[in-house]
């Protein structure tokens, strides 16, 4: 009873306190007695994981996939979002005969450490003190985040991941899992990420964090106890942040220099163009859904990311003797992990002769292109998860005449063969 | 054999006779893999730990989405990455021409695998050397289909030139064929005649 309402600082957009034990979903309390250590020296005790599963595990427990989000993503891949009611993240990607097949294998995404849809996070009750964390929750990096999992794929009793699969930050940690726990890992698909967050990349990421702190509502962090929220700020990083995730020609198709609801300029400062009415609208639904605090410890974590570093320097290093079968995959388009990044993780793995594929998609929709319908992406995974599986071991899904079940180039089953 | 054994059996002949040169098990790399057909055979009938590089992102693509490992690469600057004997076999079929270093190329080449099997189209075939002796323009044939100023193969060569580069580089010919316009195979891709009649040819080397 207590774990939602220790959840106090997150609200709907109503002000009505969100209560996570009605959600969809598993959680998983870790023993406090075996408390999680981070990076930055501390630990944390009795850590919740929110995670959601898809598919079923099997009996050699050989076919598990963990699913990675991103930065604002959570474990609802494939669910209705609980607060906005809109589809999962990869929704169209999972399921029977999709690319993450349901009839396949087992598929597994947690809210990462310091998230803020059910696992510990700033906005949970700090136990020494009785109030909500805030800026006194410990800071954490991509490596804590993928400790956590880890506990959640021990508690679930599975020695080896099938696959960890994901974009942008979801990638970094599938790259610090493949680096860290190669034995636990059969094959890793790291997509429009990068071993490391660039200078670009953190200048962003600051912009965000200052819209945030320097929000009167902040309250250095303390705006649970206020009865206040830092939505201004919060959005203001959002829509900051949601350029980067676009494109010129992306933005250029959708809006071009299109006025809102309008005939000509109102020489003042409203949203006269609708890009401007699209970013807005961007900040202000996202602040109903995410907790300021948490965007800012799990900014710093991606700024902290850098493979190579954690190595003397050497990202291959990060690789060496890697049993792990890779599908980097980057898009033309994406800015702010551009193939380039994608590129010097495929240069290390060569160096070591890790079973790498790398593919780079042309898409003209920027970094967002992993979330959206490219076939082509979708092509390529689905072929490097078959080929990984094959290899696995995992016997393909057949047809009711026993043949290998034929899926249409979205990586859907083929009109003749749907239920 | 299902349909797709089928396929996978029907390769080029040329790159049969690369098939034929590989042990099974081995890590082979084919570099300028295009669509991944060779690697597919290789995979299927030899069980091969086998890897791409193809230049084209369309041939990348298209073999990555059948399941092979393959990265996007130039033969002519990523084949740096890859440590010293990371292979067995490094291919190099129909590309060393379109290569800016086949020196390099070929000591990379050797570096990285055990032993390399190069293929490539004989500038000294008498069809081609008819074409620049009698028409007085630069050959167009089969298996030259490009005309001069848009083929991507800037370093032809001919049998002789290429036996001279592995002699000057200090490499073994362990086996060479040869192979007409008509798909005729012969052992042996050294002498005079085979120069004049061969389309083709397929070298299989290592480090002296």
């Amino acid at each position: 009873m207590g774990e939602h309402l220790s959840k106090g600082a997150m609200t709907d957009g109503q002000g009505q306190t969100l209560d996570f034990a009605t959600f969809p979903g598993h959680r998983l309390v870790l023993d406090a007695a075996d408390p999680l250590p981070l990076d930055c020296g501390e630990s944390l005790s009795g850590v919740t994981i929110a995670y959601q599963t898809y598919g079923r595990l099997n009996a050699e427990r050989s076919n598990a996939i963990l699913l990675c989000h991103a930065l604002t993503g959570d474990h609802y891949v494939a669910d209705e979002h609980p607060v906005t009611g809109k589809p999962g993240w990869w929704a169209d990607l999972v399921g029977p005969g999709r690319i993450f097949d349901t009839d396949r294998y087992f598929l597994i995404c947690s809210n990462v450490l310091g998230g803020c849809m059910g696992t510990t996070g700033p906005a949970d009750i700090n136990p020494a003190t009785g109030r909500p964390w805030g800026l006194a929750f410990p800071v954490i990096t991509i490596g804590d985040m993928v400790r956590a999992q880890v506990r959640l794929i021990d508690h679930l009793g599975i020695e080896k991941l099938f696959c960890v699969v994901g974009g942008s930050m979801g990638g970094m940690q599938a790259l610090e899992w493949a680096s860290r726990y190669p034995e636990r890992v059969f094959a890793a698909a790291p997509i429009a990420t990068a071993a490391r967050h660039s200078a670009q990349n953190i200048a962003f990421a600051e912009v965000g964090r200052q819209a945030i702190l320097t929000d009167p509502d902040f309250h250095e962090g303390d705006y649970a106890l206020h009865g206040t929220k830092p939505d201004r700020g919060l959005a203001v990083a959002r829509m900051a942040a949601h350029i980067t995730y676009l494109s010129e020609a992306a933005l250029h198709r959708k809006f071009g220099r299109n006025l809102q609801g309008r005939e000509r300029f109102t020489y003042g400062f409203g949203a006269d163009f609708q890009v401007q009415s699209y970013l807005r609208h961007q900040g202000s639904t996202f602040v109903d859904r995410f907790d300021a605090n948490s965007y800012l410890y799990i900014t710093r974590a991606m700024d902290y990311f850098d493979l190579a570093a954690d190595h003397g320097g050497q990202l291959a290093q990060a690789f060496q003797g890697t049993p792990v079968r890779f599908c980097v995959i980057s898009f033309t388009s994406d800015w702010l992990f551009p193939t380039a990044e994608s590129r010097a993780v495929v240069h290390a793995l060569n160096a070591v002769a890790a079973n790498v594929s790398f593919v780079e998609i042309e898409s003209d929709k920027g970094h967002d292109a992993f979330l959206l319908d490219e076939p082509e992406f979708h092509a390529t995974l689905q072929g490097f998860l078959d080929g990984a599986a094959d290899h696995r071991g995992l016997p393909r899904q057949t047809d009711r005449h026993g043949l290998p079940r034929q899926t249409d180039r979205h990586g859907l089953p083929r009109e003749k063969d749907a239920p | 054999m299902t349909p797709a054994d089928l396929r996978r059996d029907a390769i080029r002949v040329d790159l049969q006779l690369i098939a034929d040169m590989i042990d099974p098990g081995a890590r082979v790399l084919d570099v300028g893999c295009g669509q991944g057909i060779l690697l597919d055979h290789l995979n299927h009938f030899k069980q091969v730990d086998g890897r791409g590089i193809e230049l084209s992102m369309a041939g990348v693509r298209a073999a990555v989405a059948q399941g092979l490992s393959v990265i996007q690469g130039d033969a002519d600057t990523d084949l740096k990455d890859y440590p010293d004997g990371a292979f067995d076999y490094v291919v190099l079929s129909q590309t060393l021409q379109a290569t800016r270093n086949p020196r390099l190329v070929l000591r990379e080449l050797l570096r990285i695998g055990r032993r390399a099997i190069v293929s490539f189209p004989n500038f000294g075939y008498w069809r081609v050397r008819s074409h620049l002796l009698l028409r007085g323009r630069m050959p167009v044939t089969k298996t030259l289909t490009y005309q001069w100023y848009d083929t991507p193969n800037i370093h032809f060569c001919t049998i002789a030139d290429f036996t001279d580069l592995c002699r000057e580089e200090g490499v073994r010919v362990e086996r060479s064929m040869s192979l007409t316009a008509d798909g005729r195979v012969s052992h042996g891709a050294s002498g005079l005649l085979a120069n004049w009649l061969s389309e083709q040819a397929v070298f299989l080397l290592r480090r002296d």
